[in-house]
């Protein structure tokens, strides 16, 4: 199993690690069971995402895509935000080994998660976002 | 020797580096005494004593006789004959196999496709997976209540491949042997670097692999002891008594018996060094790095070269990627599984949860490890565990 450079790099530096306190949104996807957690934090203003940082426990790839999807929606608009697919996340990175292509899945999860615990709080919706399946832990 | 190595090496459980002799013992074997051991001539009657010398030091090794050792292709070969060779003859005995929760996979697959291939109309299994304690032990009253009257076959490893914890095999074989069942044990990560005999105890089938000692890949023994029931893994030509056709890996063969001869005469300072060294290792890594647990046994009762542990909060894949772009092989579990979503079945079996199961990582000594190394180790493990720890939401 081979790791692209993008993935290596975004593992070893990733971006926007870290928590956004009194945070617009945060999400948390996954479970130890399948190795992953990501929770994703956002501070969204005037429908913009203007930060996200995130933590992640998993594997190097877990970690990669939640840094470059912290990255892709950061300054994005939540329609914009929407559209960020495990695909885009793994085209981002360059791609994924097969049995890896889950952790790009968790990532757009994590995101998505973020932005509906976005919106429960302020009492919006936002057409097209589905709530988050439990997380167990 | 080599004492400038490139990078640092902790993996020998996994494989070790061809001893210098052994290469030495093994080429004349690939250019001029190149003839087949099964024809009449000078250079086929070469062969096959060359073949039959390494018999001999492998056979003197675990204190067998030598017309009990069939070569194999690997370890896994070996534990797939003990297991579907036993199964096949003891049909009219009935179809019981007990085995244990941490084997290797070479036996728990084996098992597990042998339980679905009956399941989907194939012949009838039926195995027992024992559990283990907190740190690994097989209990011999567990062992002694699953033998039933059509138990065939019980197989245990000698040593675990992951947490390194020796299981006390002659009192196993003991229990087997009382109730007239064949006892099989997964010797791989044993054979060589701790005693082991089948003259103490009934043991009637032992797997061994070459590359673990200082052997090529691609190379193992099963030790079948006189008279046990088993059938022949290939057929075809004559050679391994009839039980194992196909024309002999006669240079693998031979540097199979050299690398387990040096191991032998090493084995004792080896063991003292390699103890002193893995206690020295998992005494930094408690002292340098909170809320770590070791996975296995300790003292005499763990294998010299195994050091594990869980590290809490952190999956143990991104520590192997860190120490990796540091030159620097350790491995998760088993080498196998290190492509796998599944935690260690090992560490579960422990009683551990998914998380812990996770976070674990093996660190296993051999033959060129040295303090130095574990200098280096140390200089860069804590500061990545950290640097995890940080960015992982369970640490919160």
């Amino acid at each position: 199993m081979e790791y692209t450079e993008k993935v290596m790099d975004h593992f070893a530096n990733p971006r926007n690690v870290g928590t956004i306190e009194n945070a617009s949104g945060v999400g948390t996807v996954g479970n130890a069971q399948c190795g992953d957690i990501m929770k994703v934090y956002l501070k969204i203003e005037d429908n913009i995402v203007e930060d996200a940082k995130f933590k992640t426990f998993g594997c190097g790839a877990a970690v990669a895509t939640s840094s470059m999807a912290t990255e892709l929606i950061i300054g994005k608009t939540i329609d914009e935000a929407l559209k960020i697919t495990n695909k885009t996340v793994m085209d981002a990175l360059g791609g994924l080994p097969p049995v890896k292509v889950h952790c790009s899945c968790l990532a757009e999860e994590a995101l998505h998660a973020a932005l509906w615990d976005y919106a429960e709080k302020h009492g919006i919706t936002i057409d097209g976002l589905k709530p988050p399946e439990e997380v167990e832990h | 020797m080599n004492t400038q190595k490139p990078f640092l090496y902790f993996d020998n459980a996994a494989t070790t580096p061809l001893h210098p002799k052994a290469l030495d013992a093994m080429l004349p074997y690939f250019t001029e005494r190149y003839g087949n051991p099964s024809g009449i001539y000078s250079i086929g009657r070469d062969a096959k004593k060359a073949i039959n010398q390494a018999r001999e030091q492998v056979a003197t090794a675990i204190g067998a006789n030598p017309t009990e050792i069939f070569f194999t292709g690997s370890g896994t070969e070996a534990n797939n004959w003990a297991i579907k060779g036993v199964l096949e003859a003891s049909r009219e005995k009935g179809s019981h196999i007990i085995t244990t929760q941490i084997e290797h996979h070479a036996v728990i697959y084996v098992c597990e496709e042998l339980e679905k291939q009956a399941k989907s109309g194939g012949k009838p299994v039926e195995v027992t997976y024992l559990p283990v304690d907190s740190q690994g032990f097989v209990s011999a009253d567990d062992l002694a209540a699953a033998i039933r009257p059509d138990t065939v076959l019980i197989s245990i490893m000698w040593a675990n491949n992951e947490i390194g914890t020796i299981q006390p095999i002659a009192k196993f074989a003991e229990i087997a042997h009382k109730n007239g069942v064949i006892f099989h044990t997964d010797a791989v990560q044993a054979v060589g670097h701790i005693p082991v005999s089948v003259q103490d105890s009934p043991i009637n089938l032992l797997t061994i692999s070459g590359h673990k000692f200082g052997a090529p890949k691609g190379v193992g023994a099963l030790y079948i002891r006189k008279g046990t029931k088993i059938a022949a893994l290939l057929n075809g030509g004559a050679q391994e008594r009839n039980r194992r056709a196909g024309t002999e890996n006669v240079a693998s063969i031979v540097g199979m018996g050299a690398a387990l001869e040096i191991s032998m005469t090493e084995q004792e300072s080896e063991f003292v060094r390699l103890t002193e060294m893995r206690d020295n290792l998992i005494d930094r890594i408690k002292t340098a790095i909170p809320k770590v647990t070791l996975n296995g046994a300790t003292g005499k009762n763990r294998l010299p070269n195994n050091v594990n542990f869980s590290f809490d909060y952190i999956e143990g894949e991104s520590i192997l990627l860190l120490l990796d772009m540091n030159n620097c092989c350790a491995s998760s579990g088993s080498a196998c599984s290190s492509a796998s979503l599944e935690p260690s079945h090992v560490i579960m079996a422990l009683g551990a949860d998914h998380e812990q199961a996770h976070s674990s990582i093996r660190f296993s000594l051999g033959r060129l490890s040295t303090y130095e190394e574990i200098d280096a180790l140390m200089a860069i493990l804590p500061k990545f565990i950290e640097q995890l720890r940080a960015m992982s939401p369970l640490a919160e």
